[in-house]
Formats: structure tokens, sequence, C-alpha cells
């Protein structure tokens, strides 16, 4: 019976990554058709490969708040709020030395990024702090400290955006190592630690019993809160290294950059199979689905579409994808 | 049920008192603050938030929550005042009845998929959010109609006021009272009121009683959509001009007052009379800042706090009539 059990949920499982693999190979063509000349070009993929990473790092960072039932709707502010600081770090405390060799350059960098992780860190403890000690419900709590973060990063800006990043800063967002574009390096490196860590070890099958039965996880003497403070830390400091991702690309940082991606991260988690309800997510359906949405979102820009048109298909397509998930799950 | 009242009442008291408190700080800071002018602009800075406060109040207490009101309430105000101007119509009547049924048709289809599809609200207010305003955005327009073409008639509307003791009240101010008032009555004095309460406090045990809950989530999303899409109108009236781009990021004011109010996020808590002290106090910090000579960078940063702290406490309360 449990050996039956374990086999449909693996079917299942598979047939959400089968139904993904089908809406993207069905996005590809259908957009290939349409604009075979302009779509599958070269430059059009490497366009991609250097976008779509920061996008799928929130949304695996929102995954995992969604994982134990939560959400993390702070997480745009947290990535703002890392690059605008780094940014202040980069051209008040600590300008550039131009005597200084490249050893020194990449040592300040390097402490930029730091900094950058440190604010998602802490940002990110915070929200897992008001949640669990406070008891604070996790759309009231990251809604709340989203509006605090990112009323610092007006109050550190005053509104313009921070410009001068250093030149290895930018490498982050926009440098290419072996011929293959940075952040999609970082973002394939992300997604493996954070799948083994989600399917390997006792963390992550922890924070899915939690999202199943949080009272069960109770009486079977995990120690709850601590698993949803640290999965909310980690999903701070995920979104920290997207908002450095973010400035790295556009050598700048502004309090309203990426506030699009809160619901396209979203989307991208139900999408991906994420239940959010808790208990159901995998970083695979995350990966295949932030392909999906930018293969689609490439296609309509080349057909030029406006941009709030494409947020209208967001919106649609958050909708349908639900729907679907309710039918299924119906039957 | 003797308890419950009383702890109602409790919670509103204690928002009463904060607000009490505020005014009196803020009058020694800067006694300007007590002018009747400066009093009466504050109450009119309380109608358009309080009343979306009003819808999203409707929706919490059904246990959901609401993030698409800005964008029904930007739809409503965009069309109605095309289409005003489209039939050069001199009325305010008809426009407000169109508004509010734009509204409540958006209202309405959110309806539809949490309950038919037994969707979480959130994330489907989050999509519809996204479609209206990109359905308004990309086939509709991004221009704003400014004042010298807005409808004589809906300008004039807006501009009525009381002249009490030299100073003017906005007539909009009783409208938003009126329809609190309306609010107040159907949720504590029809069944389908009580049916919201129930619905929100245990869906299944409301259904078990006996209550229809399908019609109680339609109504509860109609009614919010339709209180957001008068609000959207009136909004233009009274700042006479109507912007597509507008209230974007209200939803986090208007759910911050909601829960200052002393509504519950998981429904089946909540009063009319929570919800407009809560409104009061969330306009009343952020105008103070500018009376206070704070700098306006600071907004997001205090209404941050302020809605962790009232959450924070909230739950405390919450906890410690649970134990």
């Amino acid at each position: 019976m449990e050996k039956r059990l374990d086999l449909s949920r693996f079917i299942n499982r598979d047939n959400n990554i089968l139904q993904l693999v089908l809406i993207t190979v069905v996005i590809f063509a259908v957009m290939s058709w349409l604009e075979p000349t302009k779509f599958l070009r070269y430059y059009n993929f490497e366009s991609i490969s250097f976008i779509f990473p920061e996008l799928g790092i929130v949304a695996i960072a929102m995954m995992l708040a969604m994982l134990t039932g939560g959400i993390d709707l702070s997480v745009i502010g947290i990535a703002n709020l890392a690059g605008i600081l780094a940014g202040v770090f980069f051209t008040k405390l600590f300008p550039g030395d131009p005597t200084a060799g490249a050893a020194g350059e990449i040592a300040r960098v390097a402490a930029g990024v730091m900094l950058a992780l440190g604010v998602g860190l802490i940002a990110g403890a915070l929200n897992g702090l008001l949640i669990t000690r406070a008891k604070i419900t996790p759309i009231l709590a990251t809604l709340g400290t989203g509006q605090v973060f990112t009323g610092l990063c007006m109050v550190l800006t005053g509104g313009p955006a921070i410009v001068g990043f250093p030149a290895y800063w930018g490498l982050i967002g926009n440098g290419k190592l072996f011929g293959i574009a940075v952040p999609l390096l970082i973002f394939v490196a992300v997604a493996m630690v954070i799948a083994v860590m989600l399917t390997r070890t006792s963390f992550g099958l922890n924070l899915f019993l939690i999202g199943t039965n949080p009272r069960a996880a109770v009486f079977a003497g995990l120690k709850s809160d601590r698993m949803v403070l640290a999965s909310y830390m980690l999903s701070g400091t995920l979104a920290a290294l997207a908002g450095i991702m973010l400035s790295g690309r556009t050598n700048a940082a502004k309090s309203d950059y990426g506030t699009s991606y809160l619901l396209q991260a979203v989307l991208i988690c139900v999408l991906g199979g994420t239940n959010p309800a808790g208990g159901k997510g995998t970083v695979l359906g995350i990966s295949i689905a932030v392909i999906a949405l930018m293969l689609l979102a490439s296609g309509f820009q080349m057909m030029r579409f406006s941009n709030h048109l494409i947020d209208f298909i967001w919106g649609g397509f958050l909708l349908l994808v639900m729907v679907l998930n309710a039918f299924r799950n119906r039957a | 049920m003797m308890t419950l009242a009383k702890l109602m009442r409790r919670s509103e008291t204690a928002v009463f008192l904060i607000v009490a408190a505020i005014m009196v700080v803020i009058g020694l800071i800067n006694p300007a603050f007590w002018q009747a002018d400066n009093l009466f602009n504050l109450l009119r800075a309380n109608v358009i938030i309080g009343i979306m406060a009003l819808s999203v109040l409707v929706v919490m207490i059904s246990g959901g929550i609401d993030v698409s009101f800005p964008a029904f309430a930007a739809a409503a105000m965009y069309l109605t005042v095309l289409a005003m101007n489209a039939y050069g119509h001199e009325g305010v009547m008809l426009p407000f009845i169109g508004a509010t049924l734009i509204g409540l048709i958006c209202g309405l289809a959110n309806a539809f998929f949490i309950h038919t599809f037994r969707m979480i609200p959130l994330i489907v207010t989050l999509g519809s959010a996204s479609v209206v305003r990109g359905l308004l955005l990309g086939l509709v327009g991004t221009s704003i109609v400014n004042i010298d073409r807005m409808p004589p008639a809906l300008i004039a509307f807006g501009r009525s006021s009381l002249d009490i003791g030299g100073a003017k009240l906005s007539v909009m101010v009783f409208v938003y009272l009126a329809i609190a008032g309306a609010v107040w009555l159907f949720l504590s004095r029809t069944l389908t009121g009580r049916s919201i309460f129930a619905y929100g406090d245990d869906a299944e045990s409301a259904k078990r009683v006996g209550f229809n809950t399908r019609r109680t989530v339609y109504v509860a999303y109609g009614l919010a959509g339709a209180l957001a899409g008068f609000a959207g109108l009136l909004h233009a009236s009274m700042i006479w001009l109507a912007n597509p781009r507008d209230f974007v990021g209200y939803e986090l004011d208007v759910i911050a007052a909601v829960v200052l109010g002393g509504a519950s996020i998981f429904g089946g808590r909540g009063s009319v009379l929570g919800t407009l002290l809560g409104v009061f106090l969330l306009v009343l910090i952020k105008n103070s800042l500018i009376i206070m000579r704070v700098d306006n960078t600071w907004q997001g940063v205090v209404v941050g706090g302020v809605i962790v702290v009232a959450t924070a406490l909230t739950a405390w309360r919450d906890r410690k009539t649970l134990a």
C-alpha cells in the first residue's frame, strides 16, 4: 500500500513536469513560427540567459517561503535594498581607489557582495522572527517588512537611481565565463544547491513536512519555528543575490526596480507546481516555468506587444494555470 | 457572545485612544494641526481610502484577502470618465452607477475563480489585478484625463462642500459615512451579512449550518468590487483628473488600515467602526509626517513599521485570548 502511494505521487509529480515541458515546447514552437527570423537567433537566447536568472532566483526564494505554507512578499524590497546598500557602500563609504590594483578592486567587490548578502540574511531573519516569534501571518509580516525595505531604499536614495558600481560588480550581472552568461552559471549553481538541500537533507524534508501538516510536524517533535526561520533567512539571502545580479546587469539600483517581478515570481511558483498552501514544490519545476515564461515574454516583445499587455498575459496565465491545476487535482 | 462583544469594543477603544494620543502630541508639536481647515482636510483624505477599506473589510471578514481593488478602482474610474466624455453626459448619478457596476463585475469574477476552483484569494486577486490593469493600460490607454477634459458635472460634484465656521468640509465625507453606515447595517443586521462572518470563521461549519456559501462568497467579493469601483470614480471627481495608473500601492495602505482597525486576516472578525478608526489613524500618521516636518521619503518606512507593529499586537492579543 505504502509503495503504491509513493509510486502514484511520483507519477503525479512527473506529470506536472511533463505538462510544463509541453507548455514550454508549445510556446517555443508558436514563437518560432510567428517570428522565425527574430526569435530563432542566437542573440535572443543569449539575452534571455542574462535576464531570466534574476527572476528564477527570486522565484526560488518565493518557493522556499511557500513550502511551509507562507509567502514572501518582501523579496523585491530585499533585492533592491541589497543592491542600493551595496551602491551606497561603493559610491559613498568605500569609493574606488584608482591606485589599487585588480586585487584591491576584487576585494572591494567581494566586500560589497558580502554586505548585500548579509543584508538579505538579516532582512530574512526579521521576516522569520516576525512569523515565528510574533506569530504574524506571513502575508502581513512580509507585506509590512517589504514596505519598510522599499521605504529604506527611498530614504537611502531619495528617489533617483544609484549608479557607479565597480566594473567587477557589473561582471556578476553581464559578464561571461567560458562563453556562458555568468548569471546563468549562478542560477544553475543556486538551483542545484537548493534542489539537493530540499530533497536530500533532513532540513529540506522537514520543510515539506511542516508545509503538509504543521500540527503533525509539531507533534513529530520537529523544531518548526527554527526551520521556518531558516527558510526565510535563506529566502532573504537569495533575494539579495537576485538584487546583486539586477544591479550588476543594469549598473544601477533603484527603490522601484523589478516591482513586476513579484507577480511573476508567484506565477512561476504556481506554474512550476508549487502549492501555495505548502508542502509541494520543486526547483526543476521552477526552472522550466521561468524559461517558459521568458520565451513567452521575449516572443511577445518581438511582436511589439506593449508591456501592459504582457502584464495582462501574465495575470491571465496565472489564473489559467490555477484553473488547470484545480481540474487536475479534482480528477 | 457577550465576551466577544466586549473584546471588539476593547480593540476599538484601544485604536481610539491611540488616535487621541497622537492628535494631542501632533497638536503640541505644531498647533496649526488643530485648525478647522487642517482637520477638515484630514477627514477629506479619509474618504477614498476609507471606502476601499470597507471593501477590503468585507473580504477579510469572509476569510479572504483582496489586492485587486486598486486595479478595479482605476478601471472603473477611467472607463467611466472616458464614456462620460464620449457621450457628453452631464449628470453624475448614471456614471457612479456605471463605475459601481464595473467594479461589481470584476469582483464577481474574483468570486467565480475563488469559489468554483477553490483557489487562494491572494493569488486570484494578484492575477485579476494584473489582468485588469494590463487590459486597461494596454488596450484602453495610458494618457491622463486632465482637469480641462474632465466632465464638469463630476468636478462640481467633487467640489461640493459645507461651510462650517469659515472652513469648508467636503460633502464627500458624508457620502463616506453614509456608505459606512450602510455596510454596517448590512454586516450586522442582515442574514447575508452574518453569513459572511460565519463563512470567515469556519467555512465548513457555515455550510453545515445551512448557509449558501456560494452566495456568501459572491456577495462578499461582489460588494468589495462595487465599493472599489465607486471609490475610484469618487477619487477622480475629488482630484479633478483621471489617471489609469492611479491607486498603485494602495493595497498596502488599505490592508494596513483594516488590520489596524482590528479585523483578523483569518476571517470572522472585524467591524466597520474599527475600520473607520484604523483608516483615520493611518491617514493621521501619513499626513502628520508632513506637518511634523519629517522628510517625505520616510513615509514608506513609517507605514510599513506601523503594519508590522499593529499586526504583532493583534497576534499577541489573539494568542492571549486563545490561552
